[in-house]
């Protein structure tokens, strides 16, 4: 099939940038959406021109590198799928797409689709770990946890961290990461110890970052590939309102 | 040079404990004087980094993604072993001490396994303790499951994610540490070179990925943590910016690369599906835990649908040729095995590489909500890629490249043939011989972090009191300049060759030639294309852009320079190799009936290759493997 992308390329954080239109010749259903974009950089590097630039790396859905805006919605919009695994074969020949960058301010554009999603990190430094050192741990059978729990907890923690979540809110909002985090730490035995300072240091973090705040629209939920869904919000309100009122 | 693995005298099973009381100590005031610098930032990376900030050391810790949590460990799903024998089915240290060393076809350092068996346990409190969600049972007690090689049920899992879950964990301490200031963090920097002064490693060479700029980092030690090298093949299952740099610039400069041939070919992939084919995808081996693997006894039956293919015109191969461990055989024997099948015409699938890995009697014996349970996502992933159902039709799968057993030589400290140079993870040669076992990276890259490299580190700051040389040290300057001039050069030549077409012509070379099967004429004439293709690379690839700013293209070109390089390398010690063993399999050394032949009289040694320059052909040097715990014997699964 044949395509045409229209692409957002941006020099810098410093350069303005601007949608330029490429032709996608001869490409499978076969081929992964990040395969494609290979397809038309190897025509751009052969005909001198710099390659569209962007986050990949697992190529599995698993890493959370990859960050694209596909016609208006992060990842492309089909449930449980990274862009990396999404494919051609949702797509129709001649269609145009559109792709562009995570779009929220405490995701300042480097180059091109390329964003900085450094504030994920100092979010999780503020709080998102148990602090435990290396060695001297009970035995990991010493606590059983309900299977329930483990199990729930293990929903949150497969949050990718890739920031669909921020891209899909109107508010830039980070709410979906951070509670995922807080949720999956805060219904272990482990990390209960630490619930209430967690809970609000992170939330502080959030906060300090610039993300915007949730107005419950649902639109991080439903474009969120590992489908984390929106209840762990309302599970980190509830810890972070007892937070407050313990004092942290 | 001389290889001295430093393995301490006494009976196995008090080697560790004997050792760590017998090194030096490093006074908990004075260990904030020594800087640690941790390239990597995976498994063994971030434990590392984490670990020694925890202890009091100073340590930068670099990596060429935009955050830690995205190496390419998050990828790993299996599982990880240890040896708990929660199960009471009869595990122990030992035994896992045993399967590994079996499993690695007897080239691995008996002293060094044992370790990993005997530290393997504390992984598991460790990563409990972090809040790593481990799948549990309605008891509250943790899970586990069986993996190929072994006949116990040893891997701990969380679902089938379990690197992930364990990165996330690693990432999590090292978060911490660069919360309180003791890890400084440097995302999106790639390490181009190591700097040796007066033969020990004082720092390293980055570029700044997003400015471009070129920067020493000064150390009193420096950590590779850095992965494996199968993106060599181009196609494997690695990430995309998965590199040998780090471990190639390092070998460059003086640390012994051992073992390079040795690279795993991983059985369950999903198979290549055209040119384009930018990476494969591994299929959990779990899924041999309830998956059948066949083919159809007639070629012609290649084309049918699967299910109506009656059950006696299948050939469950595994099942019939090695029928104790069937589906479970270990990899390098089940990836051999699809090949011999396809190499017979009886493959599947539209490009006729592929074979068959069959739920239905699992999912008629268990039920299909209990499989959808175990691996729904594996699942689900599966239909992504190919657009089929796998609870209904059979998955196709073919053998990929994979894993890098060989890497950098380490002594039993995890130092390098460079003082204060170490080597942890899948960068290093250490523990899994010439074949690892499932579920075995993970612990490896942990134990290295957490168990090991936290007390053998200190020693060497005790030992040889290392002279701290700051990055102002006219070597560093030199290091930089040659780094420089090389990425100048790179971006000069404005050839008509993408890197990436070079890259893909590389991987096929290797694959054919020193892929799953080996000979002597096939290597040699991969040894003859291998530098013909490098001078092409250099004279004719066009790498756009400049040296400052974001500049993807001159990073890949960069890695490929360096792939172009190792090939060879890889080829030769394959050539020198003349026997087959775990993953590496020469088709002139093989038994009656299709099995490696190993030669413990003239290969039960380490091959640890010496860097001479450009013009001179590396030198071997060998380590020989010596055997007092465990009878080796020819390794049979049937």
């Amino acid at each position: 099939m044949n395509l045409t992308l229209k692409v957002w390329r941006q020099k810098d954080a410093n350069s303005p940038g601007r949608f330029e239109t490429y032709p996608a010749r001869d490409i499978l259903a076969d081929m992964s959406f990040l395969e494609m974009l290979d397809v038309v950089n190897e025509e751009l590097i052969a005909s001198g021109r710099e390659p569209i630039m962007f986050d990949s790396d697992c190529r599995e859905g698993i890493c959370g590198a990859c960050s694209l805006v596909i016609n208006g919605v992060p990842h492309g919009g089909h449930r449980g799928t990274t862009v990396c695994q999404l494919h051609l074969r949702h797509f129709t020949d001649g269609q145009t797409i559109t792709i562009e960058p995570w779009r929220a301010r405490p995701f300042p554009v480097i180059r091109d689709l390329i964003v900085d999603r450094t504030a994920f990190d100092r979010i999780i430094q503020a709080g998102g770990f148990i602090s435990v050192n290396t060695g001297g741990t009970p035995d990991g059978n010493a606590i059983p946890i309900s299977k329930r729990d483990s199990d729930k907890a293990m929903d949150a923690a497969a949050c990718i961290g890739c920031g669909a979540c921020v891209a899909a809110c109107k508010n830039a909002s980070a709410m979906l990461f951070v509670s995922a985090k807080v949720s999956h730490l805060n219904l272990l035995p482990q990390g209960k110890v630490e619930k209430d300072r967690r809970a609000a240091r992170m939330v502080s973090a959030m906060d300090e970052a610039g993300f915007g705040n949730c107005t419950v629209t649902g639109s991080c939920a439903a474009v969120c590939p590992k489908e984390i869904p929106l209840s762990f919000i309302a599970k980190m309100n509830r810890d972070y309102a007892v937070a407050i009122l313990k004092g942290e | 040079m001389k290889l001295d693995a430093q393995i301490p005298a006494g009976p196995i099973a008090q080697k560790w404990d004997k050792h760590k009381f017998e090194i030096k100590l490093v006074n908990p005031a004075n260990k904030r004087r020594f800087d640690v610098l941790v390239v990597g930032s995976g498994l063994a990376g971030a434990s590392a980094a984490a670990s020694l900030a925890e202890l009091g050391y100073n340590v930068k810790c670099f990596c060429y993604q935009d955050s830690p949590r995205r190496a390419h460990s998050i990828a790993a799903q299996g599982g990880i072993n240890a040896a708990k024998n929660y199960r009471n089915d009869g595990d122990s240290v030992y035994r896992l001490f045993y399967d590994t060393i079996k499993g690695g076809d007897f080239r691995s350092r008996e002293a060094n396994v044992h370790r990993l068996a005997q530290v393997s346990v504390n992984i598991i409190d460790q990563c409990v303790a972090q809040g790593v969600p481990f799948a549990r049972e309605y008891g509250g007690l943790l899970d586990n499951r069986s993996f190929g090689g072994a006949q116990v049920s040893r891997t701990f899992y969380a679902r089938g994610q379990t690197g992930q879950q364990l990165l996330l964990g690693a990432y999590q301490a090292l978060s911490r540490q660069i919360g309180l200031g003791t890890v400084k963090m440097h995302p999106r920097t790639e390490m181009l070179d190591l700097v040796v002064i007066d033969g020990q490693a004082k720092g390293i060479v980055v570029r700044d990925l997003v400015t471009g700029e070129i920067a020493s980092f000064a150390g009193d030690a420096v950590v590779l943590a850095t992965g494996g090298y199968v993106n060599v093949f181009f196609l494997s299952t690695n990430a995309k910016g998965c590199n040998a740099t780090a471990i190639w610039r390092a070998y460059k400069r003086g640390a012994a690369f051992a073992n390079p041939c040795y690279t795993q070919i991983h059985p369950t992939c999903i198979p290549v599906s055209g040119d384009h084919q930018s990476k494969l995808t591994l299929m959990s081996e779990s899924l041999r835990n309830d998956g059948r693997i066949w083919v159809p006894k007639r070629k012609e039956d290649g084309d049918k649908d699967p299910n109506s293919v009656a059950e006696a015109d299948r050939d469950y191969y595994l099942e019939r040729k090695y029928p104790s461990f069937g589906n479970l055989a270990p990899r390098d024997i089940s990836s051999r095995a699809a090949k011999e099948v396809c190499d017979e015409g009886r493959g599947v699938g539209p490009t006729k590489l592929g074979v068959y890995l069959d739920f239905s009697d699992s999912i008629k014996r268990v039920g299909e909500d209990t499989i959808r349970e175990r691996y729904g996502n594996l699942f689900e992933m599966y239909e992504r890629i190919t657009g089929e159902n796998a609870y209904r039709t059979p998955m196709r799968i073919f053998p990929a490249a994979h894993y890098a057993m060989g890497g950098l030589w380490v002594d039993y400290n995890l130092m390098s043939t460079i003082p204060g140079l170490f080597v942890l993870g899948e960068a290093n040669f250490s523990d899994h011989g010439a074949n690892r076992l499932g579920a075995s990276a993970l612990m490896q890259g942990l134990a290295d972090g957490y168990f090991v490299l936290p007390y053998t580190i200190g020693h060497y700051f005790v030992s040889t009191k290392p002279a701290k040389q700051p990055a102002s040290h006219p070597e560093f300057k030199r290091v930089e300049a040659e780094v420089a001039a090389r990425t100048q050069r790179l971006l000069a030549s404005k050839g008509k060759r993408t890197v990436l077409s070079l890259h893909r012509e590389l991987g096929r070379l290797l694959w054919e030639k020193c892929g799953m099967a080996r000979n002597e004429a096939g290597l040699k004439e991969a040894l003859k294309r291998i530098p013909e293709l490098r001078e092409e690379f250099w004279k004719n690839v066009n790498v756009t852009g400049e040296v400052g700013g974001v500049n993807q293209a001159l990073e890949y070109a960069g890695r490929v320079g360096d792939f172009m390089e190792l090939a060879e390398l890889l080829c030769t010690d394959a050539l020198m190799r003349r026997e087959s063993c775990g993953g590496h399999f020469r088709t002139e050394f093989q038994t009656e009936d299709g099995e490696a032949r190993r030669d413990d009289e003239n290969f039960a040694f380490v091959g640890a290759w010496e860097y001479k320059g450009a013009d001179q052909p590396p030198v071997l040097h060998k380590e020989p493997l010596v055997y007092d715990e465990v009878h080796m014997s020819t390794r049979s699964y049937k």
